[in-house]
């Protein structure tokens, strides 16, 4: 009887650990599947041009390529950073370092129901605040509103990084008489620093591909953008414009958007795994 | 100038007097009571009643509704090590913290009673937690040097995050300091390794070094050798006997041993209150409460 009940424990164990590894790769797949066809549509498309030129005016002629779009990219991300960043890091601080039960448990709701808002709800949010009372389509507007995407997931891996930060480096800090704000930048900041870039390097990643809130915000732009106060040009929307496109030799632009797109997402979680990983060895 | 400087003029010795014009303190530091100056010398030597360093009164200390500590009034001597022993849970480390106000870091600290410090109301209007634990300097349980500093930035964290800005002076304190910790020998070549490089009874000993760079005049520590190993211990026990020439050293320990060997005074606490408390030789070898005789001869706790 011992046997055949051993059996159908192996058996059920067997089968427990299958599933578990169909699951993994389940994760797996779709990133590889996603990877592969995007090399195979995109990769051909990339040149010299597709990095350096603008797109060709002529919507049924070849060439060109997406360079405003990518700096375009770059910029909305730095701006989002500029103004996201401190607002996040800033709240964190505070939630870690400073504030009481009732309040942080309401602060904590409130970016944890934002983190939820649909991307394209900041994109409205974005058109109201800033587009309407501007009076136009600009490079600031998108990125106010991938700003407001930012500050909740960053205010709330600040506070998780922070709070890993021992109470005994604050206590040590208190008893040497150093005031409570410089053991918070000198000490607790510093034995966080690796955690606080990764925070923000995972919400920069997370905003390089939002589509829905530029839509509404940065508008997109054929040519280089010169001021905050223009519309600017994005890879998510210029591929959204060009994979409905009806010419050809623009979908095949927008595969190769796409695949730069994921290329920068990649080289960020890259970066982080880089810093992470370092983190640890220390 | 003179007055707003961050860092009490020390008692310890004639060295540390010219460099005390050095230390400037661009931050602004609330001026405190000028305070009694304790003579360098050892009480012992001199006639007249030993100083009092801490002089509590009727002390009772709250966390919310929970009295940690029970109408506690005790004068610890000052140039002295006065040990405070008693079970876990009796109060003995609220009231270690509650002489650098320490306790107050938890919600719902409350106090009533008074502690005088050399003669200073220490929970006076006007006066600062912060510039009370420049006076005060604290050893914790756990060694925490901090991780993302050197060895050097540990033991200088205290000035130059008070706006200590000379070098010279900076360099001589850290020598200084490291020296009185005995710890100088063993860590003067490498003094830009991370200060958490060092081994357990090293960065106990790190952290005695940058309580003291501050140059308090009152040492408080809360176990210091619970974590260490007998030979780490016996070192640090060697270092609580050297400083306590020139400080006024209490030390809270759950080892009777420790307090017997390194403590003039010893306090008795159990439940929140002060039991017992006289030299240390007579608490151990003739307790004149029997709840102490019964704690110091094993018989609980």
């Amino acid at each position: 009887m011992s046997a055949t009940y051993d059996q159908y424990r192996k058996a059920k164990s067997h089968c427990m650990s299958g599933l578990a590894v169909f699951c993994a790769v389940m994760v797996v797949m779709p990133l590889v599947l996603v990877l592969f066809y995007l090399l195979k549509m995109g990769f051909s498309s990339l040149n010299w041009a597709f990095f350096t030129q603008l797109p060709n005016a002529d919507p049924e002629g070849s060439g060109g390529g997406m360079a405003n779009a990518i700096v375009g990219t770059l910029e909305l991300m730095v701006i989002a950073l500029v103004l996201g960043v401190p607002v996040g890091l800033l709240g964190g601080i505070f939630l870690s370092e400073y504030g009481g039960e009732k309040t942080n448990g309401f602060v904590r709701f409130a970016a944890d129901v934002l983190n939820g808002v649909p991307s394209i709800v900041w994109g409205m949010v974005g058109y109201t605040l800033v587009v309407v009372p501007m009076h136009g389509y600009s490079a600031f507007a998108g990125g106010v509103a991938l700003a407001f995407i930012m500050i909740p997931l960053v205010l709330r891996t600040t506070e998780e990084v922070l709070v890993l930060v021992p109470g005994a480096y604050r206590e040590a800090g208190l008893a040497l008489g150093i005031p409570r704000w410089k053991i918070t930048v000198h000490i607790v900041l510093r034995t966080a620093f690796k955690g606080l870039v990764t925070g923000v390097l995972l919400a920069l990643g997370r905003i390089a591909g939002e589509t829905a809130p530029i839509l509404f915000t940065a508008l997109g732009n054929p040519n280089w953008n010169n001021s905050l106060k223009e519309p600017i040009a994005a890879l998510p929307i210029q591929i959204y414009y060009y994979a409905i496109s009806p010419f050809p030799d623009q979908n095949r632009q927008a595969w190769a958007g796409a695949l730069v797109l994921i290329g920068i997402v990649f080289l960020l979680s890259a970066s982080v795994r880089i810093i992470a990983g370092r983190r640890k060895k220390a | 100038m003179n007055q707003v400087i961050s860092i009490t003029p020390s008692t310890m010795s004639d060295r540390d007097k010219p460099a005390v014009d050095a230390v400037a303190a661009p931050t602004p530091v609330p001026t405190m009571k000028p305070m009694a100056v304790v003579p360098p010398s050892a009480p012992a030597t001199t006639a007249g009643p030993p100083q009092i360093a801490f002089d509590i009164q009727d002390l009772s200390i709250f966390y919310g509704a929970h009295q940690a500590i029970k109408n506690v009034s005790l004068q610890i001597t000052a140039h002295s090590v006065t040990a405070i022993i008693g079970p876990s849970g009796c109060g003995k480390s609220t009231l270690l913290r509650s002489l650098n106000r320490m306790h107050e870091l938890t919600p719902g600290a409350r106090h009533t009673g008074s502690i005088r410090i050399l003669g200073d109301d220490l929970y006076g209007p006007g006066i600062d937690p912060t510039v009370v634990r420049r006076r005060v300097g604290m050893i914790f349980q756990k060694s925490n040097p901090f991780p993302t500093l050197t060895i050097a930035e540990n033991v200088l964290v205290g000035l130059r995050l008070n706006g200590v800005r000379d070098k010279v002076f900076l360099n001589r304190r850290l020598e200084e300091s490291l020296r009185m910790a005995a710890l100088w020998d063993e860590v003067k070549d490498h003094l830009h390794r991370p200060g958490t490089s060092l081994s357990g009874g090293q960065q106990q000993r790190l952290c005695i070094a940058r309580a003291i760079a501050n140059r308090p005049e009152i040492l408080l520590m809360d176990e210091p050798c619970s974590a260490l190993d007998p030979i780490a211990t016996g070192k640090v026990e060697e270092l609580i006997h050297e400083l306590s020439r020139d400080y006024t050293i209490v030390i809270v320990t759950h080892n009777m041993q420790q307090a017997a060997r390194v403590s003039n005074k010893t306090a008795f606490m159990y439940m929140g209150k002060l039991v017992e408390y006289g030299e240390t030789e007579q608490i151990f070898m003739n307790p004149k409460d029997p709840q102490t005789e019964a704690y110091v001869s094993g018989r609980f706790g």
